[in-house]
């Protein structure tokens, strides 16, 4: 299922809806990609709320596209996070390295905000 | 409880997979996190099904063992085979383009985790948990 993306002022929005697969993560990086430059997006927001499983490929894909919208011009910030996925990923031994997250929607919005840089 | 075979074909069929064994874990009397841990473990060998083999099935079964419960997950292919286990159980090693943790991952995950591997023939992942 392709993840729907909001524009919100210079704002992108990806939330989530359910389970995804392979094939609908690399879609929603190429979608977000495209569509950062073409509303000159300067923030991103991701939520994965509705994810039940974040595994080593959903993992290494969302790492992907911050650094690809990084280098767009544009911060991504990973939302809504829940608590036992958090726990298997971490006993997994995965790490979101330097990406930023937030607790959920409303956060991550305030911390777009405060990153912000004159342009 | 009866045992639960998916063919796994495709990514899609990774989520049946994890689907499928959350609900029989749930059934057995897993709780919240371990019900995310189990579905994780399963997502990565199936996974490494998809990758490496193309095609194969997951066998989810529950376990009773006197007054221990637990669920049973066997992932089988009949793909290229594992030439070195002992690399592909390390940390950051993969073949493909992986980050090379999905099996030393899934093994973390687990409480019993077992590998049979034949260069040419297949591999069989075994992986039990138990109830705490």
């Amino acid at each position: 299922m392709r993840v729907p993306i909001l524009k919100q002022g210079d704002y992108l929005i990806a939330s989530i809806q359910s389970a995804l697969t392979d094939a609908d993560l690399v879609q929603l990086r190429d979608d977000l990609a495209e569509m950062a430059g073409r509303y000159r997006a300067r923030g991103i927001i991701i939520d994965v709320t509705a994810l039940d499983v974040m595994d080593s490929f959903a993992v290494r894909t969302l790492r992907a596209i911050t650094h690809i919208l990084r280098m767009r011009g544009a911060r991504t910030v990973i939302v809504g996070i829940q608590p036992e996925v958090a726990f298997a990923m971490v006993q997994l031994g995965l790490t979101l390295g330097d990406t930023m997250t937030a607790l959920d929607l409303e956060e991550g919005l305030a911390l777009l905000n405060r990153r912000r840089e004159p342009r | 409880m009866n045992e639960t075979r998916v063919p796994i074909h495709s990514d899609a069929d990774i989520i049946a997979a994890r689907h499928l064994g959350r609900k029989l874990a749930e059934q057995v009397g897993f709780s919240g996190s371990e019900l995310t841990v189990i579905a994780t473990a399963i997502s990565e060998i199936a996974r490494n099904i998809v990758e490496y083999a193309r095609s194969g099935e997951v066998v989810l079964r529950p376990m009773n063992q006197g007054s221990r419960r637990g669920i049973l997950v066997v992932a089988k292919d009949r793909g290229p085979g594992i030439a070195d286990v002992e690399l592909a159980m390390q940390d950051g090693y993969s073949t493909s383009k992986g980050i090379g943790l999905g099996l030393p991952g899934a093994r973390r995950l687990m409480d019993e985790f077992d590998i049979d591997s034949k260069v040419g023939k297949g591999t069989t992942i075994t992986m039990k948990k138990w109830i705490a």
